[in-house]
């Protein structure tokens, strides 16, 4: 169960470093480990996982930019779980995730098959389950949210969360596949026939839907819960700190039908617009990913988060694999067609360089 | 007409949890107190009548022998027996009851632990005897009906007709057990899931009622369907699905009587106020409803309003056990033939962006009631205008 808290952050990350995480993460033996029935786990050891995995890239956040984006995360899946029309739609949202990081990793047929398997493992284990049991998983994850509020940006522009930090429950669309629109009584005599017919209005208005999402391999999954984390290109930003200026002021309203992967795109444009690359003279070597404007925003962020949340950042130093050397050259190039910065100069040599140093 | 009326602030908030919210109305003190789980712990406070004192008080769920992680509460309700009042907790780890102000624990019944789990059950129901007063509480029944989690289990409100049981049971699956209490429990009747025992045709009379039904019905998807929580009064059962449906079935028989299409999302909580027969429902939908349930003796025999094809009394004779055919009376007369249950819509609320987790009356006529939702740490409260 457990790992349906992590594909978020697989998703939110896969993009600049992508091939590193999903290896990590859909690796056989952490999918096992996974899929064994276990205990909720823990705030603090969920947010070790996370970190692990944030930092077996080539990547490093800093705790501020570590925080932000694990407070993304989770208000996002949060939001995720509580909407869920009916609790097996948590497995659509987990499939919505999954269809995600196969976009990414279409030309990677190594990962795509990790991924593939884990589907197949997902469909085995949890095709099977009653309602009732998708239920008891849905209330123990809602456990785990319980008592977060944080405030995000692009939610409250949308008018999903409310100041309180509360979601907003919508009272009209689709009910849940498999139950009827509220308002019709119905009574029976004896034989079982229908006797007596009435009906009764609410301020709810709902309608009947269209058609179930698919739990197959393939498939349209119907549900837009979990495709849409940033189908709006809006900065992502909570609100800890509440001095955070919008990362990419240029923000505009996207349009596009199907929006999922241009709009990770533009993510990946954000993310690259704030990492940094520290020169090798300074004490710490290896990427900087800060979702802050300035250092002194970051720092600030820092300072002002709350001490119950927060925790110590867990730096895993990876080594350099010689196979993973050409991957990165190559995200290397990407990097340099969204961004030049100063520090790169040419082809990737600077940071295989620096990768060489640790 | 209810209005909403001085909400009750909570030291945390409830956790998603069916029937999560129980009040204990204590007219002597003119005293009512609310108790909602949190998770690990449980808020219980008490609220002078007057809606100014509040005393709060906050109970942990006790740890088995080796436990690693704290266990998370179930379910916390009063028990209201002839002699004491005990304040139950449930957790995956045990049963606890206190004195009914959570002061002091007069048992605890460890479940085994290695035996389920985590996410499994096993669908017993403990039957306990309990003194007077004391600690020399006993299991004195095991009741094992139920193939899946209970979910739910309510005594009769009002007064249980001849052979009609005075208690049910519900689980995750969707099956009612109706039981007749006293020295040993007795099975009266087993409401089965919606939507089994599909195709081969079953002698048990409530089949009667779903094979008809599903002449009408036949887009309806057939799944079975957790029944989250449960009432009984006057020997009609109400309960509430996760199909957002209210069904009431005639306990002595099992047979349906009526169906509402009552919510939008899943039910999770049920009450009945006794003296009038309303009927309360929370939902994860943020909307609560009053009903009014009744039962009319004169038009239970009056024309169905959907004919089936062919012949009546041919689906009849098709349908119908055997005993049940010299049980009928072709005139129904009101001994062997309560009347025809009607419910009426009579109020909805709406708990703006609050999944609804806990919803109680606050008086037996049912001119009050007190709400509380998942992440809420507030119980909020209506009164009549």
């Amino acid at each position: 169960m457990m790992f349906l808290l992590l594909f978020p952050l697989a998703l939110a990350l896969a993009l600049p470093v992508m091939n590193d995480i999903i290896t990590t993460m859909f690796n056989k033996k952490f999918m096992e480990e996974l899929f064994k029935p276990q205990e909720l786990y823990s705030k603090k050891a969920l947010r070790t996982v996370y970190d692990r995995l944030a930092h077996a890239s080539i990547m490093r956040l800093n705790q501020a930019s570590m925080d932000k984006l694990y407070d993304l995360m989770t208000m996002a899946f949060k939001y995720q779980v509580l909407l869920c029309p009916r609790p097996k739609d948590i497995l659509l949202v987990t499939f919505n995730h999954l269809d995600a990081i196969k976009d990414f990793i279409q030309d990677s047929p190594g990962i795509l098959n990790q991924v593939d398997e884990t589907f197949r493992q997902l469909i085995e284990t949890y095709s099977c389950l009653s309602a009732g049991e998708f239920q008891l998983i849905r209330q123990t994850l809602l456990i785990f949210f319980q008592d977060m509020h944080i405030r995000v940006s692009i939610f409250l522009k949308d008018k999903v969360q409310n100041s309180n930090g509360r979601f907003v429950l919508p009272i009209s669309g689709s009910v849940p596949w498999g139950t009827e629109v509220p308002g019709l009584i119905r009574m029976f005599n004896h034989n079982g026939d229908e006797v007596k017919r009435t009906e009764f209005t609410t301020d709810g208005n709902y309608v009947t839907p269209q058609r179930e999402g698919s739990f197959d391999l393939y498939g349209d999954r119907v549900l837009k819960l979990g495709t849409n984390m940033y189908s709006v290109s809006r900065p992502v930003e909570t609100h800890m700190s509440g001095s955070s200026k919008n990362l990419a002021s240029h923000a505009k309203e996207n349009t596009v039908p199907n929006p999922l992967a241009k709009e990770e795109l533009n993510f990946l444009a954000r993310l690259l617009g704030g990492l940094e690359i520290k020169t090798p003279g300074g004490s710490e070597t290896g990427f900087r990913l800060n979702l802050f404007t300035t250092d002194e925003e970051e720092e600030h962020a820092a300072l002002t988060r709350p001490e119950e949340l927060s925790y110590k950042v867990v730096n895993i130093e990876a080594t350099q694999e010689p196979g993973r050397r050409a991957e990165l050259s190559r995200i290397l190039g990407e990097l340099e067609v969204a961004e030049p910065r100063p520090a790169s100069s040419g082809k990737g040599e600077d940071l295989l360089a620096l990768m060489d140093g640790l | 007409m209810y209005r909403k009326e001085k909400s009750i602030q909570l030291k945390s908030s409830s956790a998603a949890l069916y029937n999560n919210l129980s009040v204990l109305r204590l007219p002597g003190r003119q005293l009512a107190c609310f108790s909602a789980v949190h998770g690990p712990s449980v808020n219980v406070v008490s609220a002078a009548a007057d809606g100014l004192g509040f005393s709060h008080r906050q109970l942990q769920a006790k740890e088995g022998g080796m436990a690693v992680s704290t266990s998370i509460l179930t379910q916390a309700a009063w028990c209201v027996l002839p002699s004491r009042v005990l304040l139950v907790l449930t957790s995956q780890k045990g049963i606890q009851m206190y004195e009914s102000d959570g002061s002091i624990m007069v048992y605890w019944h460890a479940l085994d632990v290695t035996e389920h789990p985590p996410g499994t059950s096993s669908g017993v129901v403990l039957v306990f005897d309990i003194p007077p007063k004391g600690t020399n509480i006993t299991v004195s029944e095991v009741l094992e009906q139920h193939r899946d989690a209970i979910t739910d289990i309510a005594a009769e409100l009002g007064q249980a007709p001849d052979g009609a049981g005075d208690l049910v049971t519900a689980d995750d699956n969707g099956t009612l057990c109706v039981w007749s209490t006293g020295e040993e429990f007795t099975l009266v009747s087993k409401i089965p899931a919606f939507g089994e025992g599909r195709g081969t045709p079953n002698t048990s009379p409530w089949h009667v009622g779903l094979q008809l039904r599903r002449e009408e019905v036949k887009h309806a998807p057939v799944s079975s369907c957790t029944c989250s929580s449960v009432k009984l009064w006057n020997g009609v059962v109400a309960a509430g699905y996760g199909n957002g449906q209210i069904r009431l079935y005639e306990a002595a028989t099992g047979l349906l009587r009526a169906e509402v299409n009552a919510h939008a999302r899943w039910i999770y909580a049920l009450d009945l106020a006794p003296e009038t027969g309303k009927l309360l429902s929370g939902a994860e939908d943020s909307f609560v409803h009053v009903w009014k349930l009744s039962r009319n003796l004169d038009t239970d025999d009056v024309k169905p309003l959907v004919r089936h094809r062919g012949h009546r009394e041919g689906l009849t004779a098709q349908w119908k056990p055997s005993w049940a055919q010299s049980e009928l009376p072709a005139a129904c007369d009101p001994q062997s033939c309560p009347g025809l249950v009607e419910i009426e819509h009579c109020h909805a609320e709406c708990v703006t962006d609050t999944q609804v987790c806990g919803a109680r009356f606050c008086d037996s006529e049912g001119n009050s009631f007190a709400v509380t939702g998942y992440d809420l740490s507030e119980i909020f409260r209506y009164g009549r205008a």
